[in-house]
């Protein structure tokens, strides 16, 4: 860990002021960013601490749905009476993560902004785009089981590790920031993410001292089932082989709405609107779900070592829309 | 080996040359072994008051963080200080080319290991210690620090270069034995099997890392270490160091954890020591957790060609197991693969062989149950395979190629419960439940198997000496530089001085750990229990013919039992017979017995898991395991032995797999979130059962090692039931659903 500033920040404005600094960087539960700087693959010059800021609590919204401070730790998410009875995938992709203790300290804001677990990225002794841009990507051609095999680029092949950040793509959440000079923004979780293109160390849209002050969910889906499935080389404290999120409403026989995010096989929480194309508006069928499958995984990419991700996240779809159409 | 530091004097020394049938253990009328007492250092450690090595508190402490080397072969051409010097904070950056040691040592020997860290062999070999005042900017310029290299070329890559084979020198067991014609027994037989079974490298993963800190007294070193067995290790450093080993204390209270990676000194002690030494301050240096990984020691990976040829009577009569490790290049320490398929089944022709691949990777060494944990994976697998060819259910099979007699040596066993091991499992596991086709239980999207594997380990012993006084008030004290790394040494052998001398374990203070106590072999190897048990029995025994004496007395005719010693119609408090206190030295060492026997622990697991039919993640849904292991000392301290056994076990089959990327032999996978060890939710319920045994062959304990027959065989246990399950045979561990996933049923 290399020295750094540190400010405790009393309200937003006063973060994200303190927070133009050059190298700041926002810490509130830290169980990411804390590691990363130990080891110097992060190495803020400043650290603005926004645990003291008023920014816990779930709270329903007037137009319906509920806004979730960004300081609310996933623990108490995942256990929110309301979180479990309207948006139950997110309870369950929460639990599926990480530790109990960890989950404690975690919270909402900072667990969208997990850091990819790639080996390369965690290793200063090895290149990494992302880490240190332009000196090149180990994962390509090295150990990458783990890594993605959907939106990759020649500069990056890493996935994202969060949980909670999947289902709340299939929730198609919006992001509530606060910009240095004042205004906030509201941010479609599908367009805050970026691919890593030719700039794999840039992964949102957040700019320089913008601060997350909560993720705002739409109102429920009336009558919807929700699943999420996450297929992991150990029971529990492993990252996402494969994942799937879904909320599905079906009527009759028929898809009548799903939304399917994926996890463990991309840089960001992913989503294809043709996957949910092949079943909305007809029957819930095998053949139906295998399209589903096939336009997941059109594109994908095995690097080698992860070229089994492609049949699991196929095998995993078709086992998860069963359940999910109730099939 | 322990001889030139055994002192002389008053003490009861036994060699085993011969079988010793009565034990003081049967006799004693205290009440306490055997018992499941709570560890008597539990209290300790959940108050945060058992002092582990990095936690003693020195005054003018300098703290220091280790550099490994970033390249996987070549030179250290230069380490430009400059800028990190400057910082503040920090005090030096120090290093000894021809003195830092390129690698751990194996455990037990008295030498010093590879030294020399200018020529780098593997990535992350330690190659200097940045010192400060804080650990913080230790550990920062640590990572600032520069260090310029020539790169060489370097061997990464196992299949790559396994045409650079050689046949390493014998250790335990010789690195090839041949017997018979298993070439000829192959062709000839009705029903063979042949196959080869892959294991990765593994880490120990213990809890706590290597921590050492040194503290110089003139020319006198005291090291706070987290080392298993510090009798040899205070060997090791003084003779890395180049100094008399009268002049190295090693003191080891608590250790966190060894599992075969602190059996021998690792780079962070020399580092230390040197450090001090040049500062003329104490200094200490913890590993970091990628350290650990990447510069202390792994288990080779291992390729097991396993060849079996049986009547259709199921009888052997032939077993190959030939096997292909890896070590550094220099090093002649090879994973002894075989060495349970030496005497663990009949067959007349037999070739068990070992040849290992020079590679650029970190040292690889003893890790829990060097041998049988990855050996009998490709042993207990291929007997599955055989049984199922053969049409024999798995149990009957290795019972019909259960002996009675040693296979190669013709000598017999101390103890052997294997056959009674498998059929009391079978019975309580609920065997006859299990289907030998494959694949035919489902239950939802999960496919249920059963499996069953042979438990065997190598029973060791090992010269060991221990001290015990008994004191004016009663109470007594029992030391030694044996070490308790959280097996429950302290318990036992405060158990087996308790039950000899009749007095409560409450009224025995415990002193392990330091090695200005009598010399010990230390925790290794699942010999620190009898080993040092045996030491204390001695010295007990010792004791108590003084006690006869003090009440003129025949030893025959006392009894102790509460704090007295009762005989000739007289009880007397112990305290009163011994004066200002009453001490002797008890000595066990190994003779004859070990030749003329062939000793080992038995059992049996049994294996209950799901897969997945749609992922193929593996969950195991209950295991149980039986084991013979001769007297049991703490029914508790026993189980919670094997309970970490078997759970490894569910590690090496399902989980875990030390990574390196064969470009530049860099390890990938070197933290707790990535170098997967099962977690609570992997470990279903396990059951252990112990059979009743006595084997006066072992020692007069009459117990056997038990801390690693709990892994031995539990992973084909698992691995035999994934097949049972879902009809696809992985032989290339772990077993991760990838492997899997091409075999399961279409969706």
């Amino acid at each position: 860990m290399k020295p750094f500033a540190y400010a405790r920040a009393g309200d937003a404005d006063q973060a994200v002021a303190e927070a133009l600094a050059p190298q700041a960087r926002f810490i509130a539960g830290g169980t990411n960013l804390l590691d990363l700087m130990k080891l110097q693959i992060e190495t803020p010059a400043k650290l603005v601490d926004i645990t003291r800021l008023p920014l816990g609590g779930i709270t329903p919204r007037d137009e319906g749905g509920v806004s979730i401070g960004a300081l609310v730790p996933n623990s108490d998410l995942a256990a929110d009476p309301r979180i479990i009875a309207d948006y139950e995938v997110l309870s369950r992709a929460l639990l599926a993560g990480a530790s109990g203790q960890l989950r404690n300290k975690a919270t909402t804001g900072g667990n969208l902004l997990q850091r990819t677990r790639c080996y390369y990225f965690y290793d200063t002794a090895t290149p990494c785009n992302k880490r240190e841009p332009g000196s090149g990507c180990s994962a390509i051609g090295g150990v990458n089981r783990i890594l993605a095999v959907l939106g990759t680029s020649e500069k990056c092949i890493a996935t994202h590790p969060s949980d909670m950040a999947v289902a709340m793509r299939a929730l198609d959440a919006t992001i509530v920031t606060q910009k240095p000079d004042g205004d906030r923004r509201r941010i479609a979780i599908g367009d805050f993410y970026r691919l890593p293109g030719d700039t794999p160390q840039i992964e949102t849209v957040l700019e320089p001292g913008e601060l997350i002050t909560a993720v705002e969910l739409p109102p429920k889906v009336e009558g919807a089932r929700h699943l999420y499935r996450k297929v992991r080389d150990r029971a529990s404290y492993a990252f996402a082989l494969v994942s799937v999120a879904g909320v599905v409403r079906m009527d009759g026989d028929v898809v009548a709405s799903a939304s399917l995010a994926f996890g463990g096989l991309a840089p960001m929480p992913w989503r294809n609107p043709a996957v949910e194309a092949a079943i909305v508006g007809k029957p819930a069928t095998d053949a139906n779900f295998a399209a589903a499958a096939d336009a997941l995984l059109a594109d994908a990419k095995g690097q080698g070592s992860n070229d089994f991700k492609i049949p699991l996240a196929r095998r995993t779809l078709i086992a998860s829309l069963r359940e999910l159409t109730g099939k | 080996m322990l001889d030139a530091i055994f002192g002389q004097g008053d003490r009861n020394s036994l060699t085993m040359d011969k079988p010793h049938p009565d034990s003081l253990l049967d006799t004693s009328v205290q009440g306490v072994i055997s018992r499941p007492l709570d560890r008597v250092d539990g209290p300790f450690k959940v108050s945060g008051t058992a002092t582990y090595a990095a936690e003693y508190q020195i005054d003018n402490l300098a703290h220091g963080v280790l550099v490994g080397a970033k390249i996987g072969h070549g030179t250290v051409t230069a380490i430009d200080a400059s800028a990190v010097k400057a910082m503040p904070g920090v005090i030096d950056v120090i290093t000894d080319y021809d003195t830092f040691i390129r690698n751990p040592q194996q455990g037990g020997e008295t030498t010093a290991p590879t030294q020399g860290v200018k020529e780098v062999g593997y990535f992350g070999q330690i190659v200097a210690i940045v010192l400060a005042e804080s650990f913080e900017v230790a550990r920062d310029a640590a990572q600032r620090l520069h260090i310029e290299y020539d790169y060489a070329a370097g061997a990464y890559d196992f299949d790559a270069n396994r045409d650079q084979s050689e046949t390493p020198p014998a250790s335990q067991i010789p690195a090839h034995y041949t017997q018979g014609n298993v070439d000829k027994a192959m062709t000839q037989a009705p029903v063979t099997v042949e196959a080869t079974y892959v294991t990765p490298s593994q880490n120990s993963a213990a809890m706590e890392p290597h921590a050492s800190i040194a503290v110089w007294n003139d020319d006198a070193l005291t090291l706070y270490g987290s080392y298993q067995m510090p009798t040899s290790d205070a060997q090791q450093l003084a003779k890395s160091l180049g100094i008399s080993e009268k002049k190295v204390r090693i003191i080891a209270r608590y250790i966190g954890g060894g599992f075969g990676s602190k059996l021998g000194i690792a780079p962070e002690s020399v580092a230390a020591a040197i450090a001090a030494k040049r500062l003329g301050r104490p200094v200490k240096a913890v590993m970091a957790r990628t350290q650990v990984f990447d510069a202390t020691v792994r288990r080779s990976n291992t390729e097991q060609r396993l060849r079996l040829a049986a009547g259709k009577d199921g009888k052997l009569t032939a077993i190959g197991h030939d096997s292909l490790t890896s070590n550094l290049p220099g090093e002649d320490y090879f994973e002894p693969v075989g060495i349970g398929t030496h005497f663990l089944y009949r067959g007349e022709n037999r070739s068990i062989t070992h040849d290992m691949v020079p590679l650029n990777l970190l040292l690889s060494g003893s890790m829990r149950a060097p041998g049988e944990a990855v050996g009998m994976i490709g042993l207990e697998c291929a007997m599955d395979e055989l049984a199922e060819k053969l049409g024999f259910d798995p149990i009957d099979l290795r019972k019909a190629n259960d002996i009675d007699a040693d296979p190669e040596k013709d000598i017999p066993f101390s103890s052997r419960q294997l056959s009674r091991a498998l059929q009391v499992g079978a019975e309580k596991f609920g065997w006859d439940q299990r289907n030998p086709r494959p694949a035919q239980r489902r239950e939802g999207e999960w496919l249920i198997g059963m499996g069953v594997a042979s438990a065997a380990r190598s029973n060791m012993l090992q010269q060991s000496s221990a001290k015990v006084e008994i004191h004016a008030d009663g109470s007594a004290t029992v030391s030694s530089a044996m070490t308790d790394i959280g097996t429950g040494s302290y318990t036992i052998l405060a158990q087996i001085a308790g039950e000899i001398l009749g007095i409560p374990v409450e009224k025995i203070r415990m002193s392990l750990g330091d090695t200005n106590d009598p010399p010990a072999a230390g925790s290794g190897g699942s010999w620190g229990a009898t080993s040092a048990g045996s030491a204390v029995y001695l010295a007990c025994e010792l004791l108590r013919d003084k006690l006869a004496k003090a009440m003129d007395v025949d030893p025959g005719e006392l009894t102790l039992k509460d704090g007295q010693a009762i005989g000739a119609n007289r009880s007397v408090p112990l305290g009163e017979l011994v004066g200002q206190g009453m001490e002797a030295t008890g000595e066990i060492k190994p003779g004859k017995m070990e030749k003329a026997m062939t000793q080992a622990s038995y059992g049996a697991h049994f294996a209950e898991v799901a897969v997945n039919a749609v992922t193929g993640e593996v969950r195991v849904r209950r295991m149980l395991g039986v084991f013979a292991a001769g007297r049991v000392l703490n029914a508790k301290t026993a189980r919670s032995q094997c309970l970490g056994g078997m759970t490894f076990g569910i590690g090496a089959a399902l989980t875990e797999d030390l990574i390196h990327d064969q470009r530049n032999g860099k390890l990938v996978n070197r933290d707790l979130a990535e170098y997967h060890v099962p977690v609570n939710a992997d470990v279903p319920q396990l059951e252990v059962h112990f059979l009743d045994e006595r084997d006066i062959y072992a020692n007069p304990i009459h117990a056997k090692g038990i801390g690693e027959l709990g892994i031995s065989g539990a992973a084909p246990a698992v691995a035999n039931a994934v097949y049972n399950a879902c009809g696809v045979r992985v032989r290339e561990f772990p077993i991760t659903c990838d492997k899997l996933l091409d075999g399961l049923p279409a969706l």
